[in-house]
């Protein structure tokens, strides 16, 4: 459980740029302080000193000074846009996506968050990560607007229909932290919440040992591709294909039928399957219905999921690049994966396991390794 | 031109005044006279402030425990959804503009009443059937979308009476537009002989920047609300992405009026701070010119920084930069404000009234409240403290500790020449006093909580959060006695007030120079304005070596 004094002033500190933003709150609190300090004891001082002496006196005859008011125009406009700086600095820091990190997909739905990870495993107001890696959470609603919101993490993003927003933080420092929505969503808000674990590596690849539950995003979207909803029909078969090719596609700039071009990305994945005619690859015809209506906010996530699989090492993929893995599971963020169902360790306590002091929260390599290695 | 003796006319037999003037229902609901209008909104007003009230009042007692016993979530988000539309649309946009600055406008620059009198009643009329309908609404079952209406709840999902107060808040608006279109051309053609722009109070002027805003807002929040009812009515898809729309559209449109519309509603409070700071120091205002242009320098940059509402709601990272730098830029003009009115304080001859309280107040909650916007306008803080209480503490800060503290300050100021009875100083102070410390017990602690990570709009919450709400809590209880208290001894000085003088603190505006309360058109004869605003000197034509023997010998 969180530690919390009697009044709690500040939140835990659990991310890595936590601190960027106490500073820069701290840095705003000194500016209040001190302008608050001046203008009061001012108000004061003129309060006592001036106070009416004899009644129906006048004041001094004083009108104003333009060295005082250029004076006090420039230094709040410096001190500002020191603000400014600072903020977009750190804004910088929280929204410029990491190149590498493990992408986990979130779903809002009035009033639960449904999460799940790239090896698999779905939670449900729950959100287990291991402590010291990059987790990018790309995140959307089948409904009306949430935020999700972490304060030990000092971040948070509307959650908007119709569209995926993007949040990564990388946590710090092992425990159970608050999620709230923060955008108000209707009769049960408040309700929408739960908590974050930050695990030791070693206790998280425990947690995913016995978690396991059926098929990864992408064995997922692959069996909607191929099977369910028929795509592989005209996306796949090589130079006779109908529809546009899409191994490689991730990522690049395509161009379109009428001349713009467009960076494929989760967005222009996610619209072309709901609005194929809205932005046609060069060279191909409008002849892909829409599957509006048809497939889910997780299904889309998932083909989405397969449809960057496809390209090998997409941006926003897990910090490991199984490029030997070419089985069912597919490509890139599935080193955890498929075969872990079969391991025999048993679960362990969540947390606190004293053991797990050998687990290196920096080395990429303790992530790379399957679960099922018999160690 | 009238002089000190003016101070003596209330006391001598009763000429007519505007009060006086007509006691039947019709002379009051056909009045044309900007004066009984001023006292028509007064009472609509202060009813829809006191049903405001209530709704903060069940709000705070429900956060007093982590669960949601006192109310289940869903009336709590009525609750909170109902005091922001009352507060905001019915009370705090037209507050100081429409009673205040209806009642002192025409009088302050010597006009006998409005540009177009018979369009102030019709933009009381459009006030009381938005009002009417509001509450028609709100009794039926009431609206659960939040104020700020976002979709695809308000359209897609919200099964509460979201049209009918749309409309009322649509029709609310037009009532805006009329009455800031009135005090333009007003200001502009109606000026006495030698009332010159520079010579205008510096309350005419922020009203005058406040009319810019509403005229040219207004408009946009009732197009917003146009759309949102095409959606929500035909199913056109214009906000919902289920059926082609864009969410953030809304959010865009809805900003667009709502942040100008923070402005409608803080200015006039400023104007009111202006007329207090400078008056009560008997000495004239600092920087009068540099206070005028940061009033219309707010109303136009004002404009251009909606976006800093919507800094994690998924627009463009540019945009979001554009918008943190405008609403840096947009602080000085406040900042400005606030050394001047310090400034004017200094070698004044400063008195301690009921009004100077209100107005010292203002400057010590204001500065906080505009403090704590720079936070908020600082990209990096703020992802961690939008939607959270920290934005519940700043809005109050501004908006009742600004705004609510200068409407009070303002009704105590102008209550003898509204009503021509003096209200009791001792109880004026205590409220004001009590409504200082009460206000801060209640909001202070609500910054701690949203840094601490507490979302707004909760009916229930973690166990950790409790002590702070329980100080809330308790702060608003002290506050609700602040707010109650003048209820009463206004109304009772109504009765059993003294007579108020014409000119109770000697002061030069031009409000002061004629009856208290007012005869109808206002002034005996046109006035000729020869000196400036806020002129303590010879030239303001008030004797007031005379009035200083006078008050020797009385004493």
């Amino acid at each position: 459980m969180q530690n919390y004094s009697w009044i709690p002033f500040f939140p835990e500190q659990a991310s890595s740029f936590a601190w960027q933003v106490d500073a820069l709150y701290f840095y705003l609190i000194a500016i209040s302080v001190f302008f608050t300090v001046v203008v009061v004891a001012a108000l004061f001082v003129f309060g006592i000193k001036y106070r009416e002496k004899e009644k129906y006196a006048t004041g001094a005859e004083i009108h104003g000074s333009i060295g005082l008011e250029t004076l006090w125009s420039i230094i709040p406009f410096v001190i500002s846009m020191t603000i400014f700086l600072g903020g977009a600095i750190v804004f910088y820091n929280q929204f410029r996506m990491p190149d590498e990190a493990t992408e986990i997909y979130v779903v809002g739905k009035q009033w639960m968050w449904k999460i799940q990870h790239g090896t698999g495993q779905r939670e449900i107001n729950e959100l287990h990560i291991p402590v010291g890696r990059k987790i990018k959470l790309t995140m959307t609603t089948e409904d009306v607007l949430h935020d999700f919101f972490i304060p030990a993490f000092r971040t948070k993003s509307d959650v908007v229909p119709g569209r995926y927003t993007s949040i990564w933080f990388e946590p710090t420092k092992p425990g159970k932290y608050h999620l709230f929505c923060a955008e108000y969503c209707g009769l049960n808000h408040s309700g929408m919440g739960g908590y974050v674990y930050v695990m030791e590596q070693r206790d998280f690849d425990n947690w995913l040992a016995g978690n396991v539950s059926g098929q990864t995003p992408v064995a997922a979207g692959q069996d909607l591709f191929e099977n369910k909803l028929g795509c592989a029909s005209c996306h796949q078969g090589g130079q006779d294909q109908r529809g546009a090719k899409l191994e490689g596609i991730y990522g690049t700039d395509v161009r379109l039928a009428g001349g713009q071009t467009v960076r494929v990305d989760d967005e222009y994945i996610r619209n072309s399957i709901l609005n194929p005619s809205g932005q046609i690859v060069e060279g191909y015809q409008p002849i892909m219905p829409t599957f509006k209506g048809q497939v889910t906010e997780e299904q889309l996530v998932q083909l989405v999921a397969y449809i960057k699989s496809l390209s090998g090492n997409a941006a926003g993929g897990a910090t490991t690049k199984t490029d030997a893995n070419t089985s069912v599971t597919g490509g890139n963020n599935m080193s955890n994966s498929g075969s872990s169902a079969n391991t025999m360790i048993p679960r362990r306590a969540d947390r606190g396991d004293s053991n797990s002091q050998g687990s290196n929260p920096n080395a990429p390599a303790a992530r790379s390794e399957p679960t099922n290695s018999n160690r | 031109m009238q002089n000190v003796d003016a101070i003596d006319s209330g006391y001598a037999e009763k000429p007519v005044n505007y009060l006086t003037n007509g006691y039947t229902v019709k002379s009051w609901l056909l009045t044309k006279d900007h004066k009984r209008i001023a006292i028509m909104y007064l009472i609509v007003v202060s009813i829809f402030f006191m049903m405001g009230g209530l709704y903060a009042a069940t709000i705070r007692l429900e956060l007093l425990t982590p669960q949601s016993d006192l109310l289940q979530s869903g009336t709590y988000n009525k609750v909170f959804t109902q005091h922001g539309i009352l507060m905001i649309f019915f009370f705090l946009i037209p507050s100081i503009p429409a009673i205040l600055g209806n009642f002192l406008i025409p009088i302050m620059i010597g006009a006998k009443d409005l540009a177009f009198p018979k369009v102030n009643l019709l933009s009381w009329y459009l006030y009381m059937i938005g009002g009417a309908l509001t509450l028609w609404a709100l009794m039926q079952g009431g609206v659960d979308t939040g104020w700020t209406f976002y979709t695809p709840y308000s359209t897609t999902f919200s099964n509460s009476y979201v049209m009918a107060v749309g409309l009322g808040i649509f029709i609310n608006g037009f009532s805006s537009i009329l009455t800031g279109l009135n005090f333009i051309v007003t200001i502009h053609t109606m000026r006495a002989p030698g009332m010159t722009w520079f010579r205008m109070p510096l309350f005419v002027w922020a009203h005058y920047a406040t009319s810019l805003i509403m005229i040219l807002g207004t408009p946009v929040i009732a197009i917003t609300i146009l759309l949102l009812a095409i959606e929500r009515l035909a199913q056109i898809g214009i906000f919902d992405p289920a059926i082609g729309g864009d969410p953030i559209l809304f959010q865009h449109l809805f900003w667009f009026y709502s942040h100008p519309a923070v402005y409608i509603m803080i200015l006039p409070g400023m104007g009111v701070i202006s007329e207090l700071i400078s008056n009560f120091s008997r000495k004239k205002i600092f920087g009068y010119e540099f206070i005028a242009f940061s009033s219309i320098a707010i109303a136009v940059f004002g404009f251009l920084v909606w976006g800093h509402h919507m800094f994690v709601s998924g627009q463009s990272t540019y945009a979001g930069l554009v918008f943190s730098f405008l609403t840096m830029v947009v602080a000085v003009p406040s900042a400005i404000k606030m050394f001047n009115w310090t400034a004017t304080l200094y070698k004044g001859s400063i008195l301690f009234d009921t009004p100077m309280l209100y107005a010292l107040g203002f400057m010590g909650l204001f500065l906080i409240g505009g403090l704590t916007g720079l936070f908020l306008g600082s990209m990096g803080l703020v992802v961690h403290l939008t939607d959270t209480y920290f934005v519940v503490a700043h809005f109050h800060y501004v908006m009742v500790g600004g705004q609510v503290i200068a409407y009070l300050g303002g009704i105590h100021y102008w209550w003898s020449k509204m009503t021509g009875k003096m209200y009791s100083e001792f109880w004026g102070k205590i409220s004001a006093m009590l409504v200082f410390v009460g206000f801060n017990l209640t909001f202070f602690p609500q910054f701690i909580l949203g840094y601490q990570g507490m979302p707004r709009r909760y009916a229930s919450y973690p166990e950790e959060f409790q002590v702070l709400n329980i100080f809330s809590t308790a702060g608003a209880s002290v506050l609700g006695v602040g707010l109650v208290m003048p209820v009463v001894y206004l109304a009772h000085s109504l009765i059993w007030g003294k007579d108020a003088p014409a000119n109770p603190w000697l002061l030069p505006g031009l409000e002061w120079r004629t009856a208290s309360p007012p005869p109808t058109e206002n002034f005996e004869e046109t006035p000729i304005v020869t000196w400036e605003a806020y002129d303590f000197t010879e030239e303001s034509g008030l004797d007031l070596e005379d009035a200083r023997n006078k008050y020797k010998v009385t004493v």
